[in-house]
């Protein structure tokens, strides 16, 4: 881990990317900690629509809230349900792609054909199914995305399975005595830690791009919790006479995605030599 | 089994489990198919009323007769009635259809036509100052949600040049081709726009394969031009990526409609489907979901099946 990280600041694109995603991180843990420059929810009703200034960084709303610390709220959201639906994707897709692989025949041919069912739809439209059934919410969101990327993750684990599963340490191990769990969990899932981390990288990205146009939609987040989608959505109303209320929200979701798009991508250079340097 | 047969086999499977997954969840939307219905008139019905009515919509019957009976409407073309429009659901999709498709082709062509020449250019001078240029945009392109493009593109026309894209109307393309296409090409150029930044990564990337192939090298040591080799010899193999591509990307593309519709206020099948949602029209969510997915899943096929037209080595090899 340590030396994937190491490897990864020294990879010119890769650098950029963590930079972006531990400021990210930071303005995270101190909303959380509730340590932002103003109470995000509190009404300054006399300062309503102000431009940025030294009070306020990024100006205030409609409502007189201050823009920097619900952006940094938002953030936090943004993020919580990024990775909260990317872990859930991860578990999911790599328990039923190993055991796809693992047991293979009958059921090999039954848990990718309802991944196939379930990448047959196009990501935002599941989402939204999912979201007409159990009502919109910040948890939706988190199973809406989790579902969406179980397919992808269990199709990225199972490729690679199939063809360790032949390989003579695995026979190795078993002739050995080893238990089924410790040949899946020792010898399969750690061989298949690269593509995974590749994945992950990229599923965090479109999570946290999905996410945002969720609420932008009005079907993420739930108001009054700020989230990026929606300041970005509420703001169209005002963009005459507050542009900075559309310009920030519009780079703060665009920098967090090109974080981890960078990273990910410098991640894939590192763990493939094939492709050194050749990957935009 | 050669590849075309096995992929035209599981194509009715998936479709299958396409319906049956649209089905059940549904079904599991929380309260009564009647109550939905008849809103707040629901509670006016007396319980033998309720159960007339329950019959006469066969939800008396257990799930899987349910499903058949609908199975068989669906393969008819019957999805339902529309409650908001008080018309049938396949009617409504088909009304609005047409923009959407329209809007799903001209994001297409604009990222083809943006994506493969600054792929190529970019893989024509590798690691120069314009390749890198190139990959810098199509990074921060693909990190761009269409939902802010969009944002940015009416606040650059709206705020700087004073201009109100036309907005909640649409000329057929037939009507008028001008109108029709000058209506929809800002909502396009947004949905096109992180798909021409995937489409010049991808182009760069296999045109960059390509050049190092031993054809091309031959090509180059028999004094062929440079343009020559890069447009003539080396593009058609390169672009097989592309498509690929393309056919995945059109399916997003569909589903994208959704946001891009909704920010420029178009009635296309995107803003049909949030409104369906919003609206509790669940016949109406089932047949758009199902129409989109229908149709994502053959133009995957169709793009599989020229894939193979395209690369003769799948046809024997499988993949």
């Amino acid at each position: 881990m340590a030396k994937m990280l190491a490897a990864l600041f020294r990879h010119p694109s890769g650098r950029i990317g963590l930079v972006i995603i531990g400021l990210y991180l930071l303005a995270a843990i101190l909303a959380t900690l509730g340590l932002t420059p103003h109470d995000p929810l509190k009404l300054f009703a006399i300062d309503r629509l102000k431009p940025p200034s030294a009070t306020y960084w990024f100006g205030t709303d409609l409502l007189g809230r201050d823009a920097f610390s619900r952006l940094m709220l938002g953030i936090r959201q943004s993020m919580f349900i990024a990775f909260a639906s990317v872990a859930i994707a991860t578990i999911a897709g790599t328990i039923i792609g190993l055991l796809a692989a693992w047991w293979g025949g009958l059921w090999d041919g039954l848990f990718m054909r309802i991944m196939d069912v379930l990448l047959a739809f196009p990501a935002i439209l599941l989402a939204l199914l999912i979201i007409a059934v159990v009502g919109p919410g910040a948890m939706t969101s988190i199973a809406a995305i989790a579902i969406v990327y179980t397919p992808i993750f269990a199709r990225v684990v199972r490729g690679p399975a199939l063809s360790l599963k032949q390989r003579e340490f695995v026979d190795a191990a078993r002739t050995f005595g080893s238990s089924q769990t410790y040949v899946l969990t020792h010898h399969l899932l750690l061989n298949l830690v690269a593509p995974l981390a590749v994945q992950v990288t990229l599923a965090l990205a479109w999570a946290l791009l999905t996410e945002a146009g969720l609420s932008f939609l009005g079907l993420g987040t739930q108001p009054p919790t700020p989230s990026l989608g929606l300041m970005l959505a509420e703001s169209r109303n005002l963009m005459q006479h507050a542009p900075w209320l559309m310009i920030f929200p519009a780079l703060t979701i665009m920098l967090g995605i090109l974080g981890f798009n960078l990273t990910g991508d410098a991640l894939r250079d590192i763990l493939d030599p094939r492709t050194q340097g050749r990957q935009p | 089994m050669s590849y075309v047969v096995q992929r035209l086999l599981t194509f009715p499977l998936i479709l299958l489990g396409v319906s049956i997954l649209v089905f059940v969840s549904i079904r599991l939307v929380p309260g009564d198919a009647i109550t939905a219905m008849l809103g707040t008139e629901a509670g006016l019905l007396t319980p033998a009323q309720r159960a007339s009515l329950a019959s006469y919509f066969g939800i008396d019957q257990p799930i899987w007769s349910q499903y058949l009976r609908w199975l068989s409407g669906l393969v008819q073309g019957d999805l339902g009635i529309s409650s908001i429009y008080g018309k049938p659901v396949l009617t409504v999709i088909l009304e609005r259809f047409p923009l959407t498709l329209q809007l799903s082709l001209m994001a297409m062509v604009i990222a083809l036509g943006i994506g493969v020449p600054l792929g190529v250019l970019a893989a024509s001078r590798n690691e120069r100052p314009s390749d890198l240029i190139v990959r810098v945009l199509a990074m921060l392109g693909q990190s761009t949600p269409s939902f802010v493009v969009g944002v940015l593109i009416i606040y650059v026309l709206s705020v700087w040049f004073g201009f109100v894209p036309a907005m909640g109307t649409f000329t057929p393309l037939l009507t008028d081709p001008l109108a029709s296409i000058g209506q929809l090409i800002f909502p396009a150029i947004t949905l096109g726009f992180a798909f021409a930044a995937s489409v010049t990564r991808i182009a760069r990337s296999s045109m960059l394969d390509v050049l190092s192939d031993d054809y091309v090298r031959t090509a180059r040591a028999k004094g062929v031009t440079p343009r020559s080799v890069i447009w003539r010899h080396a593009l058609p193999n390169a672009l097989i990526p592309v498509v690929t591509l393309s056919g995945v990307e059109f399916g997003y593309l569909l589903g994208g409609a959704v946001i891009v519709e909704q920010i420029f206020a178009l009635p296309g099948l995107g803003r049909l489907v949030l409104d369906a949602i919003t609206q509790r029209d669940y016949a109406l969510v089932q047949g758009t979901v199902l129409f989109i997915a229908f149709n994502f899943l053959v133009v995957n096929l169709l793009v599989d099946l020229a894939y193979v037209a395209l690369d003769p080595r799948i046809r024997i090899g499988g993949r």
